[in-house]
């Protein structure tokens, strides 16, 4: 079943005096309850693509079908009301959140604006999406800036769940975490994913890693959607030029070979 | 306390700290340090200072006691001093959060106002508006908070327009908070400390234009300021220089403790934020 449909989105940028095409005709489909894979070299357009969905920056022209809304169209407070359903993961662990929360406040500002829970209950929701991540209940008193790195892409992650979307846009959301913690996170998206029916717009420039979560890859090369296919086939039969560099890039682990 | 602990660690700050509580305590107690009018007469015109033991720092041209004078200008002169910085910053921030924050045609339109503020002198401002409106405290207040106002409002536009694009604002938008929520819970807090680092030149300010506007005889002819002590002293500067010299130094210390406390709370806050850095760690 069809969660998102994007056709033909357009993007240009105008700084200076030469006009950037940062989305050229894109068009993908993500159904409920999978992970599409968004792969690219820099500046080929992923985070552009997800500004756009997430409704942070207009796109030129396009449409987008998110569950049952004309995505691009709604405004104000029922754009407000449906953003519930399309919830983000970052790759800045610290930029992503007000230096001057705490844990808890993090969590319980998509509670108190989406949720009719009374601030009793949203505590004990709090403790069980703190949970649910991995995380003790007692963090949720501590300062953002006092809980490691990947603690905070948890807690990115809780306040994601904590609105029950189902789609996330994850934008290089464990780049930024060493490969340990990467694994660890991934895992838990992909058991959210599983227990939670969500959806993942999954954008990495790491081939490794999108093989592990999506079921299908799409490739973006200077804007435009180049190649699209299920995961195993993008990854073992390239058929774009650019997916073939894309492939060629990730690194072969050898262990004293 | 944290703040205050910072500001008392550095050497500016920990001497202007000391100076301004005593000056805050002086107009706080200004009625019981020296009960009744500094208006009325006290003794005979004209007494040098240290020749009477009632009087220790002697009387103007009327009669009036000095030190009298002196401690109740400190009350005006702070008071119209933070009153006036107060109002200036509100006023700013307010202006400039609206502005950062909407963009388009309302920012432009604000800050076409802003530019006309900035523009104009100040002081002229402050001058015109008085002669105009009268000269009572409140008045004299609000002229000089609309001469100061400005540059607090664009240094919060600037700070808005940076901490906008940051990636908490971002997730609080795609959370689906309401842009007033954002504009005053998100951007505000963020963006203010370097606004309020102002509030010192701009105390400072308010406080030599109040004593050039009662220098000027622009004053609450009601109050008792150093402005209009220094106008009153200079006629008879040869015979008497201490009546202007006197309410002169107060306003010079007055105005260097402001300054101090001012540079104490910038590097209070710039070390507060380097201690943020080193608390943040490394990644994961
Ligand atoms: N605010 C902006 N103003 C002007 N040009 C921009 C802006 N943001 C992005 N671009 C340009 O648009 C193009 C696409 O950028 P985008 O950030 O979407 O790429 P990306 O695929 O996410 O890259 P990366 O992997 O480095 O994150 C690039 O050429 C970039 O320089
Ligand atoms: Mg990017």
């Amino acid at each position: 079943m069809t969660l998102l449909a994007v056709s033909s989105l357009t993007k240009r940028y105008v700084s200076g005096t030469r006009p950037v095409t940062a989305l050229d005709d894109v068009s993908l489909t993500l159904d409920r309850g999978q992970t599409l894979g968004l792969a690219g070299v820099s500046g080929s357009g992923k985070s552009t693509l997800a500004r756009i969905l997430l409704r942070l920056m207009p796109a030129d022209g396009g449409m987008v079908r998110f569950e049952a809304d004309d995505w691009l169209s709604l405004s104000g407070r029922d754009l407000r009301r449906r953003r519930a359903r399309m919830q983000m993961v970052f790759q800045d662990v610290l930029g992503a959140f007000n230096p001057r929360a705490t844990v808890g406040s993090v969590l319980d500002d998509p509670l108190r604006i989406h949720s009719p829970l009374k601030e009793r209950d949203r505590r004990t929701e709090i403790a069980a999406l703190l949970d649910r991540v991995g995380l003790q209940a007692a963090l949720a008193t501590r300062s953002i800036r006092d809980v490691s790195g990947g603690q905070r892409q948890r807690v990115a992650i809780a306040r994601a769940i904590a609105t029950r979307p189902s789609l996330i846009v994850l934008d290089e959301a464990v780049s930024a975490l060493d490969v340990s913690v990467r694994e660890t996170i991934l895992r838990l998206l992909v058991e959210l994913q599983q227990e939670r029916g969500i959806a993942y717009l999954f954008i990495s420039h790491d081939l490794a890693v999108l093989r592990a979560v999506s079921h299908r890859i799409a490739v973006m090369d200077a804007g435009r959607i180049v190649e699209c296919g299920p995961a195993g086939d993008v990854i073992e039969r390239p058929r774009s030029d650019a997916a073939r560099s894309l492939v060629a890039a990730v690194p072969r682990l050898v262990i004293r070979g | 306390m944290r703040p205050v602990r910072l500001i008392f660690g550095t050497t500016e700050g920990a001497i202007g700290a000391v100076l301004l509580s005593l000056l805050v305590l002086i107009a706080l107690f200004a009625p019981v340090l020296s009960p009744g009018d500094p208006l009325d007469i006290a003794g005979p015109p004209l007494l040098h200072p240290f020749s009477m033991a009632r009087l220790p720092l002697g009387t103007d041209s009327l009669g009036r006691d000095v030190l009298a004078g002196i401690i109740h200008g400190t009350r005006t002169s702070l008071t119209v001093g933070l009153a006036a910085a107060f109002a200036a910053i509100a006023l700013g921030v307010c202006i400039g959060l609206a502005a950062g924050f909407s963009g388009g045609l309302v920012d432009e339109a604000l800050m076409r106002v802003v530019d006309a503020f900035q523009i104009l002198p100040g002081f002229l401002l402050a001058l015109a508006l008085v002669s105009v409106a009268g000269a009572s405290l409140p008045v004299v207040v609000l002229a000089i908070a609309l001469g100061a106002w400005a540059a607090p409002a664009r240094l919060m536009r600037a700070q808005v327009l940076s901490i906008r694009e940051r990636d908490y604002v971002a997730a609080a938008r795609v959370t689906g908070m309401h842009p007033l929520e954002i504009a005053v819970k998100e951007i505000l807090p963020n963006a203010l400390p370097p606004v309020l680092t102002l509030a010192a030149v701009i105390v400072a300010a308010a406080i030599l234009t109040e004593s050039a506007l009662s220098f000027l005889g622009l004053g609450d002819p009601n109050i008792v300021t150093w402005g209009t002590m220094i106008a009153e002293g200079r006629n008879v500067l040869r015979s008497a220089p201490f009546l202007s010299v006197l309410p002169g130094l107060a306003l010079v210390v007055t105005v260097i403790t402001v300054y101090l406390v001012g540079e104490g709370v910038t590097q209070a806050l710039a070390e507060g934020k380097a201690g943020q850095v080193d608390r943040q760690g490394p990644t994961a």
